[in-house]
C-alpha cells in the first residue's frame, strides 16, 4: 500500500469489521480497493447479476432491497453490502441503489475470500445477520457523533400508509394490521388535493377506543389527533427527538413542503440510537410504578454525560434533560390517575422555571403547578387534586427531582387553582408590581403545560405576553430584579492575586452565570410580547424587533451558550469522577481557555445588564414624571 | 541550427490531431523515454469518455511559478470512468532543484529531511512516463502540471513534452460561467461559486480529503471527473470535446 493512502485506510479503520483487523490485512484491503461513484437514484447492484466485490460506503447513502422489492436496509458512511452475494456463488441477492450521490469503495472478491478464510472477526461480522449488526452499528454511531448530524429521512423505511379520514375504527385497525404500522395518517379528501388531517396510533386505539368500549363503526375522525405535530424532511434526527419529547408524541409525520415523506416513530429513533436520552424516555413510559421510575432515574446522569461527550450544545442538552423531566412527570400523572381514578374536572399540569425553558440540567429541583378548569369546586374536587399533586411531587422527589425549597409545587394550595385565579395572579403581578413579590414570582413567567389541558397554559402565555408588554412599571421592576445578581467580573482579578496559596474562592455558575442572562432576556422577551420560553428562542424573538442592537443579541447568545456549556461540562466531569455535580466552580477547575472566554462572556453579560438598566429605568422615569 | 529545425517541425505538429501528433513527436524526439511515451499513442478525439484510459496526476511544488519553483512530489492514479484502481497508484518524492520555501513546507508537509533522501526527477522519469503512456492525464488546474513538467524536462533533457489534458477545474469553470458576483450580489452577502478542488467535490457529494498530498489530490481529481461526467455529460461524450 502506498503510505499516502493512509486517509483511506484511516476511514476503514474507524468502521467494523475493518476496525478490528490486523494491520497487514487492512493494508491488503486498501491496495485492492477500486473506487466507483454513483449518482443519487442509480442502481449499484441488480438482482441476479454477477457481483465480484464487497461494497463499502465511503460517502452518501444506499438502500438495500429484498427480492420482493421491499426496503431491507438503509446504509450510510462506513457500512458494507454485497457480501451475501459473495458468500452465495457471487450473484446479487439484495439489489442496491444509491439514494444520495455515493462514493463506494469496492473490495475485490479475492481479498474478501482471503479475509473470510483468515480473519475470524471478519467472518463473524459478515455472517451475522441484522440484530447484532445493528448493535455494533449503534455503538459505532455513538462514536461517530451520528445523532447530531443524521437527518430524519434516514429513518423512513417505507412510503406513508394513509386512509381517508372518513373510515371507521375497524377499517383503520385493519389497514394498520395489514401494513404492520403503528400509526395511520388520515387524509381529508374533500378538497381538490387530499391533505393530511390527522393521525391515529396503536396507543390511541387502545386508550381512546378500546378502553372506552367505542363501537367499531365509530368514525376514526372522532378519536384521531388533528392538531398534528410534524417534522420537516431536512430536520436532524435530534430535532425530531426533541419535538417528540416536548410534545409527548411517539409518531411524527415527515413533511417535504406539503408532501408527506413518511412517518417516523419513537421506536425508530430508539433503534437508531439505543443509548440516547430517547431510549430512556421510551422506557419511562413502560414503567408500572414509582419504584420502576426511580430505578430508571439513575440512568439520567449517564445520559447527560453521554450527550456532553457527543458535543451536543447547551440547547440540545437542556431540551433533552427537560424532556426527560417532563416524561417522568407525565408518567407519574398517568400512574396517579390510574390509582385515583379520572380527574373530576379537567386540569393542566404545568412546569415552571428551567424545565419550562427547556434548560434543565442534572442538578435540579421541581417547580410545578396545576391549572384547574374554571368549574373547579374546592370542597368537592380539591381532595383529588391534592392527592394527585402529592403523588407526583413525591414521585419526582424519589426520582431525584428534589422538593422546591420555595414551595412552588402543585402540592401548595396557592399553586393549585382554576384558570381564572391564575389570570388574577398574573394580572396582579403585572399591574401592581412590587419588587419583593416579583422576586418570588419570577419563576412563574417561565411556564409550560406538560399534561392534561395544555391549552390552559397556552392561554396564560398569551395573557402574559399581551399584558406584560404594556406595563412599563412591571418591566422596570422586573429589570431591577434582574440586576440583583451580577457576573463575577472581580473573580478573575482576585484569582490572579490569590495564587499565593490562600484558599481559592468559588463562584456559582448558575446564580452568577446563566441565571442573570436568562433573567435579563426574560425582561426583553416580555417587553416585546414574545410567548417564547426558551432563552435562545426568546433571543430570536428579541432579535426580530429593534429592541436591542443586532450584535448585542448575537453576543449575548454566544455568551449564554459558553457559560451554559462550561456549567454543563463542570457537572459532567463531577459525575464522571463519582462526585455530586454542583454549580460551584473553583478557578483550578477551569482551563486557561475557559477562563479567558468566561471573562469575555461575563463582560458581555455586564454590558447587557447596563443596557437593561438604561432601557427600562429611563422609560419608567418618563412615565412616572 | 538543430534548434531552428526543431521549432519548425513543432509548429507543423501543433496543428495535427493528437494521435498523428504523437506519431510525429515519437519520430522527432531524441529521448528514448519520451519516444516510448509517444509511441504508446493517444486515443482518437471521437473516442467516447467511457472507453478512455485516464491517469489523474498531481504535483506538489515549492511555489506557483515554474521558472522559480520546483516539483517536490508526484502522485498519480490510473482510472476509467467505471473504476479507479488504488492498486495502480504511485507516489514519488523528488529533490527540488530550487530551495524549499518555508511557506510551502507548511502547505504540503514535506520537509528538508524528506527531500534530502529523495531522488532527482530524472531518476523517476522513466517510471512516471510509463505510467502516463497510453492514458489521458487528468489534472485540476492545468497551469501547474504541464508547465512544471516542461521546465523540468527542458532543464534535464533539453526537450519539452506535449500531451492533451482534461482539466477538472476548467470543467467547473465552464459549468459556472457567472461565478463572479456583481456588486448587488456582493452587497447581499452572496458567496461566489468556488471551483477549487475541495469545494467542487462538495457539490457532487464527494467526501472531504485532506489536501496537499499529491496522491490524495490526484485521487480527488479522478473522483471529481467521474462525478462531473455522471452529472453533466454522458459516458458517450467524445474525449475531443473535453480535452485541452
Amino acid at each position: 500500500m502506498q503510505a499516502e493512502l493512509i486517509e483511506i485506510r484511516n476511514h476503514l479503520a474507524q468502521h467494523s469489521p475493518f476496525a478490528e483487523m490486523p494491520e497487514e490485512n487492512l493494508d491488503r484491503v486498501v491496495s485492492g480497493i477500486e473506487v466507483a461513484y454513483f449518482r443519487a437514484g442509480t442502481e449499484i447492484l441488480r438482482l441476479g447479476e454477477r457481483n465480484n466485490y464487497l461494497h463499502y460506503v465511503r460517502s452518501g447513502a444506499v438502500e438495500i432491497y429484498r427480492r420482493s422489492g421491499e426496503l431491507y436496509n438503509r446504509l450510510g458512511e462506513g457500512e458494507i453490502f454485497g457480501h451475501f452475494g459473495l458468500l452465495m456463488n457471487r450473484t446479487v441477492r439484495f439489489p442496491a441503489k444509491a439514494i444520495e450521490d455515493s462514493l463506494i469503495y469496492l473490495i475485490p472478491n479475492e481479498i474478501f475470500q482471503f479475509l473470510w478464510e483468515n480473519d475470524d472477526n471478519f467472518t463473524d461480522f459478515v455472517e451475522t445477520e441484522d440484530h447484532s449488526r445493528l448493535r455494533s452499528a449503534l455503538s459505532r454511531r455513538e462514536k461517530s457523533n451520528q445523532p447530531m448530524t443524521a437527518r430524519v429521512t434516514r429513518l423512513i423505511s417505507r412510503a406513508p400508509v394513509t386512509a381517508p379520514n372518513t373510515v371507521r375504527l375497524q377499517e383503520a385497525a385493519r389497514i394498520m394490521t395489514e401494513h404492520g404500522v403503528s400509526a395511520l395518517l388520515l387524509m381529508d379528501e374533500s378538497g381538490d388535493q387530499p391533505s393530511l388531517s390527522g393521525i391515529i396510533t396503536d396507543r390511541d386505539l387502545r386508550t381512546r377506543a378500546l378502553s372506552e368500549a367505542l363501537p367499531s363503526e365509530t368514525p376514526v375522525s372522532d378519536i384521531m389527533t388533528d392538531e398534528l405535530i410534524t417534522t420537516r424532511s431536512d430536520a436532524f434526527i435530534f430535532e425530531a427527538m426533541l419535538a417528540m419529547l416536548h410534545n409527548n408524541v411517539h409518531h411524527l409525520p415527515v413533511m417535504e413542503g406539503n408532501r408527506i415523506r413518511g412517518v417516523i416513530a419513537l421506536s425508530d429513533i430508539v433503534k437508531h440510537e439505543s443509548q440516547s436520552s430517547l431510549y430512556l424516555v421510551s422506557n419511562i413510559y413502560h414503567q408500572k410504578d414509582v419504584k420502576g421510575l426511580k430505578r430508571l432515574s439513575q440512568e439520567v446522569p449517564n445520559t447527560f454525560v453521554r450527550m456532553v461527550r457527543e458535543d451536543a450544545n447547551s440547547h440540545m442538552i437542556g431540551s433533552a434533560m427537560a424532556g426527560i423531566g417532563r416524561s417522568f412527570s407525565q408518567r407519574l400523572l398517568e400512574l396517579g390517575e390510574e390509582k385515583l381514578g379520572p380527574p373530576p374536572v379537567p386540569y393542566c399540569f404545568m412546569a415552571l422555571g428551567s424545565m419550562a425553558r427547556d434548560e434543565q440540567l442534572v442538578v435540579t429541583d421541581q417547580d410545578n403547578a396545576m391549572v384547574l378548569d374554571d368549574s373547579f369546586d374546592p370542597a368537592e374536587h380539591d381532595e383529588y387534586f391534592l392527592a394527585l399533586a402529592k403523588f407526583v411531587s413525591d414521585g419526582l422527589a424519589e426520582c431525584g427531582y428534589t422538593y422546591c425549597t420555595g414551595d412552588i409545587m402543585a402540592t401548595n394550595q396557592k399553586w393549585r387553582q382554576p384558570l381564572k385565579v391564575w389570570k388574577e395572579y398574573f394580572a396582579d403581578w403585572i399591574d401592581n408590581p412590587k419588587a419583593e413579590a416579583l422576586l418570588n414570582s419570577n419563576i412563574f413567567f417561565d411556564l409550560d403545560g406538560i399534561f392534561g389541558q395544555t391549552e390552559y397554559t397556552e392561554e396564560l402565555k398569551t395573557f402574559i405576553a399581551e399584558r406584560a408588554s404594556n406595563s412599563q412599571r412591571f418591566l422596570a421592576m422586573l429589570a431591577r430584579n434582574a440586576l440583583n445578581r451580577t457576573p463575577p467580573l472581580g473573580f478573575f482579578r482576585t484569582f490572579v492575586m490569590e495564587e499565593s496559596g490562600k484558599q481559592a474562592k468559588t463562584f456559582n455558575l448558575k446564580r452568577r452565570g446563566t441565571a442573570p442572562v436568562s433573567d435579563l432576556i426574560r425582561v426583553h422577551a416580555l417587553a416585546c410580547g414574545s410567548r417564547a420560553q426558551n432563552t435562545f428562542n426568546r433571543l430570536k424573538a428579541i432579535g426580530q424587533t429593534k429592541l436591542m442592537p443586532e450584535d448585542g443579541v448575537d453576543n449575548l447568545r454566544d455568551a449564554f451558550e459558553f457559560i451554559a456549556i462550561v456549567r454543563i461540562r463542570h457537572q459532567a466531569l463531577a459525575i464522571e469522577a463519582g462526585r455530586e455535580p454542583d454549580n460551584n466552580v473553583r478557578p483550578e477547575d477551569l482551563s486557561p481557555f475557559e477562563r479567558s472566554h468566561l471573562k469575555d462572556a461575563f463582560q458581555v453579560v455586564s454590558q447587557a445588564q447596563k443596557f437593561l438598566k438604561f432601557r427600562y429605568h429611563a422609560q419608567v422615569g418618563r412615565n412616572v414624571g | 541550427m538543430s534548434g531552428d529545425q526543431e521549432t519548425v517541425t513543432n509548429v507543423q505538429s501543433e496543428t495535427l490531431p493528437w494521435p498523428e501528433r504523437f506519431r510525429e513527436l515519437a519520430r522527432q524526439t531524441g529521448d528514448d523515454r519520451l519516444k516510448a511515451f509517444y509511441e504508446a499513442g493517444c486515443v482518437a478525439p471521437d473516442t467516447p469518455m467511457k472507453d478512455v484510459p485516464f491517469v489523474a496526476v498531481d504535483f506538489e511544488t515549492t511555489g506557483l511559478d515554474p521558472d522559480k519553483h520546483s516539483i517536490v512530489s508526484i502522485g498519480l492514479v490510473p482510472f476509467t470512468l467505471d473504476r479507479i484502481k488504488l492498486g495502480g497508484s504511485r507516489h514519488w518524492l523528488v529533490k527540488p532543484q530550487l530551495p524549499l520555501h518555508q511557506t510551502s513546507i507548511t502547505i504540503h508537509g514535506i520537509t528538508h529531511t524528506d527531500i534530502d533522501k529523495a531522488p532527482d526527477l530524472d531518476e523517476v522519469l522513466d517510471e512516471f512516463l510509463t505510467s502516463l503512456a497510453g492514458r489521458i492525464p487528468v489534472v485540476h488546474y492545468r497551469n501547474i502540471e504541464r508547465p512544471f513538467l516542461n521546465v523540468a524536462l527542458r532543464w534535464r533533457i533539453g526537450e519539452e513534452i506535449r500531451f492533451p489534458v482534461i482539466d477538472t477545474m476548467a470543467i467547473e469553470a465552464h459549468l459556472h460561467p457567472n461565478r463572479r458576483l456583481n456588486w448587488w450580489q456582493k452587497l447581499r452577502g452572496k458567496q461566489p461559486v468556488s471551483i477549487r478542488l475541495a469545494d467542487s467535490r462538495l457539490r457532487y457529494g464527494l467526501p472531504h480529503y485532506p489536501p496537499h498530498n499529491a496522491l490524495v489530490d490526484a485521487l480527488a481529481s479522478a473522483e471529481l471527473l467521474i462525478a462531473q461526467v455522471q452529472h453533466h455529460f454522458s459516458p458517450e461524450t467524445p474525449i475531443g470535446d473535453l480535452w485541452l
